[in-house]
């Protein structure tokens, strides 16, 4: 192998660039995620779907619910979790109730890292609870 | 083979670094138009395409023109051509790259651009646009470098080589008509709305991509070894010549029809273009630059001793290049939104950073059109030496 | 009792701490005022087909801009001043300039020449811009209303090329600096997408006309003209009316009465 020490120097340096988030973050440990209901979302005591569920797949009936409203003109709602119909609006229905969008949305967003470039681009548009 | 692009005398990277300078300089004025959008080109709500979509339009044509030596070659056993036909399948492959990145940063959401193919529909002429678009860039780049390769290694290229380049013939004209069809549905646009703008399109650009390879023949000449020959040079003139005609009598047919018939929806915006409308004569002396440039060109041409000397030749080529270019490639747009549909008169000049942007989209095409030719022309010098 | 020992005393201090932050908990939500999200069934309003009739004869220029503001008060339309970087889903221009195809010297423009009447969407039968969308990011309700998917548009303005009529409106910018009070209960939209009037689609989900109608003192008339007992019918069966470039075939639903 020619120039077999540069070829290896360089691919140790690559190495070293390619793991630089590695090696920002040794050491470091982060809180884990808290989000805190509000109020309203707290007497209401049941969400559209099981918490869990929710909490996996929320990103998934906001889809469904978007193609609901603006492709379909579909605007109720019927959870047959908790048996009571919504009218299908972010601002008007979700984010009513879960109006503290600080302590909710973002906590576990800002966790996982769902921000920036790979943020959901709702809030591009839809308006963001005043908190 | 791609080795050949990585060596080079001091001129050779001298341009590259040129290019990749405007290149680096056009994708920060990018980042500033993305993030500030659109407003900062010249366009607006009613000329809302401009420079990007016509330089778009044009290169689909200068693409399109690998068929004048595509064509006599595979089906005419022109074999003159035979030296050449990389040469014309490369540049349609750096022009529909440049075609593609011209209608990116046109778009107003470019990270939604997978849609096209998320949402696909059929009735939407863009959407074939997208893809027969792809389908002869691919054509072209597997053509162009397999038959290089198989040249080189002094194999005749084999069966399925040679289907992709006869699949390739019909698919050059079909880019560029559905391309026309962009415009030519629209039922608003009375400077679009004519069946002749496929017919048109293809001879301006038959001409235009001709006399493009004319011109880089001579430049090949002078900074390499390789002589694409006088017979080729004189062929590719000749067929310029007859496209040139042919686009100028198309642009005939296009004025007698709308002169004569003078229905106010068609008329005015070639009134507009041609002598001026209530008093704005903006690009009247364009359209008449275009249009002598084009005359000029064809003397030039039809003439064969102003032919057979260098210099006219190549006045003619450029004043080709340049007619067609202000008629496809600046007054399509221009033409075709203004007057708007109020009857409004709406001046449209690129801005200082939608020509910066246009200029780097322009030299990323160079760029792969320089290290395109410098590969297939050290190829062929290695073959034929 | 008449004497507070300190631990009596602690005892009730406490506990009226308590009762005084319960209190202002209670203030925020009480569980009797309660009321959750959930609502009753929507009435919407359906038709086979949406259409909408301005009378120009009654139409006059206050109606008109009242109609404008609201309109775009309620959908967070962007008010940029630069004329190409407008954004509008309703504006009035010239009677001259609408029906500007062929002479026009003659006849109707002698007597609403110079009269501003309102333009908007044509929320054409055939339109072309659903034609030419690669994203069916506009495409036609099963009511015929004309709508734009914001979640969609790619911004490649096929679609303004297309519309035979100005209507559409990209954004070149980022509207939200534009906009001078949010309207919270509707979305803004946001650079490089295009947008255009819908017929207030989400105010006839619920149940309302759309809001330039209401605003119009009954100088615009909306309803099914598929429906032959309705009012719009009757009238534009009874008036004489205009449609913008209807030779173009593409089926405008704006009716102009005159």
């Amino acid at each position: 192998m020619y120039d077999k020490g540069k070829i290896i120097a360089g691919l140790i340096i690559g190495m070293l660039i390619i793991m630089l988030p590695f090696w920002l973050n040794i050491g470091k440990t982060r809180k884990l995620p808290d989000p805190k209901l509000s109020e309203k979302a707290k007497l209401a005591e049941k969400c559209i779907l099981p918490t869990d569920e929710m909490r996996s797949a929320h990103q998934v009936l906001l889809v469904e619910w978007r193609d609901l409203a603006v492709r379909d003109g579909e605007r109720l709602y019927y959870s047959e979790y908790n048996q009571k119909k919504y009218e299908i609006s972010l601002e008007n229905t979700c984010m009513d109730c879960h109006s503290n969008k600080k302590e909710f949305c973002d906590e576990c967003h800002n966790f996982a890292g769902v921000t920036g470039g790979s943020s959901p681009t709702c809030w591009n548009c839809h308006n963001e609870p005043k908190e | 083979m791609f080795e050949k692009a990585l060596v080079g005398n001091k001129k050779y990277f001298t341009l590259i670094a040129i290019l990749l300078t405007i290149i680096l300089i056009s994708f920060f004025v990018y980042i500033y138009q993305l993030k500030n959008g659109l407003i900062i080109t010249g366009m607006g709500r009613d000329v809302s395409w401009g420079l990007y979509i016509s330089q778009f339009t044009y290169l689909v044509g200068v693409a399109a023109a690998a068929l004048m030596v595509v064509l006599p070659c595979y089906l005419h056993n022109y074999k003159q051509f035979a030296r050449i036909t990389v040469l014309g399948e490369f540049m349609a492959v750096s022009a529909v790259i440049m075609c593609m990145l011209f209608i990116f940063i046109d778009l107003g959401r470019p990270d939604r651009v997978l849609n096209v193919l998320l949402h696909p529909t059929p009735n939407s002429v863009m959407f074939w646009d997208m893809v027969v678009l792809s389908v002869y860039l691919l054509l072209n780049i597997v053509t162009g470098w397999m038959v290089l390769q198989y040249e080189r290694n002094e194999v005749k290229p084999p069966l399925w080589v040679r289907t992709l380049i006869y699949i390739a013939i019909p698919w050059a004209p079909l880019i560029h008509t559905v391309t026309a069809f962009l415009y030519a549905g629209l039922p608003g646009r009375g400077y679009w709305l004519t069946a002749i703008m496929a017919p048109r399109f293809l001879a301006s650009a038959f001409c235009a991509g001709p006399a493009l390879l004319i011109l880089l023949a001579f430049i090949i000449k002078r900074t390499s070894k390789f002589d694409v020959g006088n017979d080729s040079i004189q062929m590719l003139a000749k067929i310029a010549t007859y496209a040139l005609i042919a686009n100028v009598f198309f642009l005939f047919c296009e004025l007698f029809t709308v002169l004569y018939s003078q229905i106010p929806e068609h008329l005015d915006h070639f009134k507009f273009l041609i002598i001026g409308l209530e008093g704005q004569f903006q690009y009247v002396p364009l359209t008449w630059v275009s249009i002598i440039f084009m005359l000029v060109a064809i003397i030039l041409l039809i003439v064969p001793k102003y032919r057979k000397t260098k210099v006219l030749l190549i006045t003619a080529c450029f004043l080709t290049l340049v007619g067609t270019w202000i008629d496809k490639g600046l007054l399509l747009m221009v033409g075709g939104f203004v007057p708007n549909p109020f009857g409004e008169i709406i001046i449209y000049w690129p801005t200082f950073f939608e020509s910066i942007i246009t200029m780097g989209v322009w030299s990323f095409g160079v760029l792969i059109l320089v290290i395109l030719y410098k590969i297939a022309i050290a190829v062929r010098c290695e073959i034929e030496l | 009792m008449d004497k507070i020992d300190r631990r009596l005393f602690l005892k009730i201090a406490s506990l009226s701490i308590l009762g005084v932050t319960a209190g202002s908990l209670l203030e925020v939500v009480n569980p009797k005022d309660f009321k959750d999200n959930s609502i009753e069934p929507l009435t919407k309003l359906k038709a086979k087909r949406w259409a909408m009739a301005i009378d120009l004869t009654a139409i006059n220029e206050a109606i008109i801009n009242n109609c404008i503001n609201k309109c775009h008060v309620t959908h967070n339309v962007p008010n940029l001043r630069d004329k190409q970087h407008e954004v509008k889903w309703i504006w009035q221009e010239k009677y001259s300039a609408v029906f500007n195809e062929g002479d026009n010297d003659f006849n109707l423009t002698t007597l609403y020449k110079n009269k501003n009447i309102p333009v908007l969407c044509n929320q054409c039968d055939n339109p072309p811009c659903v034609r030419v969308c690669p994203t069916k990011a506009t495409f036609s309700r099963d009511d015929g209303i004309v709508v734009m998917d914001m979640h969609r548009c790619i911004g490649c303005r096929f679609c303004m090329a297309a519309c035979p009529y100005g209507s559409r409106s990209f954004n070149w910018t980022d509207p939200r600096p534009y906009i001078d009070k949010i309207n919270e209960e509707y979305p803004t939209r946001e650079k490089g997408v295009v947008e255009k009037c819908d017929f207030c689609m989400e105010r006839l989900d619920r149940g309302e006309l759309p809001i330039c109608v209401e605003e119009s003192k009954n100088t615009i008339i909306f309803g099914d003209i598929g429906n032959k007992n309705s009012e719009i019918y009757n009238i534009l069966s009874r008036r004489t009316f205009l449609r913008r470039k209807e030779h173009l075939g593409t089926r405008p639903q704006i009716f102009y009465l005159i």
